[in-house]
């Protein structure tokens, strides 16, 4: 028997990640998939883009209660999210950018406005959300 | 980046989410159900040929071939590509965005 021992170095590995959200929260997987995989991301405290297009922007739509269809509400997830957010923006020694972006054009079609969400988002338009998304390292889709 | 989209445009919105959000000059790549798009003279052909003229635009052969579509039929301008094809642009491009 060995008795090395392993070390693991991944300090110091911090990457662009983006995390787009596109699909309704309860009908498909891919709403919650995505989430899991954001919490991952907060764990190794990486940048962090979180995006919402297209029926992705329903899954934090505000007064979601899912009491009736046996499924978990995750969408209170995101509150907890936006919380952590806040306090890693005002701790100095915490590096880790997060963003919380719903595109313009997306919630505009569905009668949507910035109000109508749990957290705080930034809204932004296609052309823009197109520069951010292309500075990505990572994108993560669902 | 190189975006890939895998949902017929018959069926899903994620080609137009493709193409609202990707910058110019940016190569996309149709694949699985995606390649349906790349077929000439349906409803959607105008769109993608004028899409093409922005994108480096590709399309899986092996898809066309499992589906019964002819590269005769491909929109001209489409680059048809085989697994090999999509691994050497996801080389030369990095990051994926995939719109499922």
């Amino acid at each position: 028997m060995s008795d090395t021992e392993i070390e693991y170095d991944t300090e110091g590995v911090v990457k662009k990640f983006m995390y787009v959200n596109r699909k309704a929260p309860y009908g498909t997987i891919y709403a919650l998939e995505v989430l899991e995989a954001v919490l991952i991301s907060a764990a190794f405290e990486q940048h962090a883009c979180i995006v919402f297009i297209d029926d992705g922007v329903y899954q934090i739509r505000k007064g979601q209660d899912t009491a009736a269809i046996n499924m978990k509400n995750f969408s209170k997830t995101y509150g907890i999210i936006a919380m952590e957010k806040e306090d890693a923006d005002e701790d100095e020694d915490m590096d880790m950018v997060w963003r919380i972006i719903v595109e313009k054009e997306s919630i505009e079609a569905r009668g949507l406005s910035a109000d109508d969400f749990i957290v705080e988002v930034e809204v932004i338009a296609s052309a823009d959300l197109a520069e951010i998304m292309a500075e990505q390292e990572v994108v993560i889709s669902g | 980046m190189i975006h890939t989209v895998n949902k017929s445009p018959f069926e899903r919105n994620s080609l137009d989410s493709c193409l609202r959000l990707s910058l110019k000059g940016s190569p996309i790549l149709l694949l699985e159900d995606g390649v349906y798009a790349a077929t000439s003279g349906t409803s959607v052909s105008d769109k993608i040929a004028g899409a093409a003229k922005d994108h480096p635009m590709y399309v899986m052969g092996p898809d066309l071939q499992a589906r019964g579509i002819t590269e005769d039929e491909v929109i001209d301008g489409i680059t048809v590509v085989d697994y090999g094809g999509f691994v050497d642009l996801v080389v030369e491009h990095g990051t994926v965005q995939s719109w499922l």
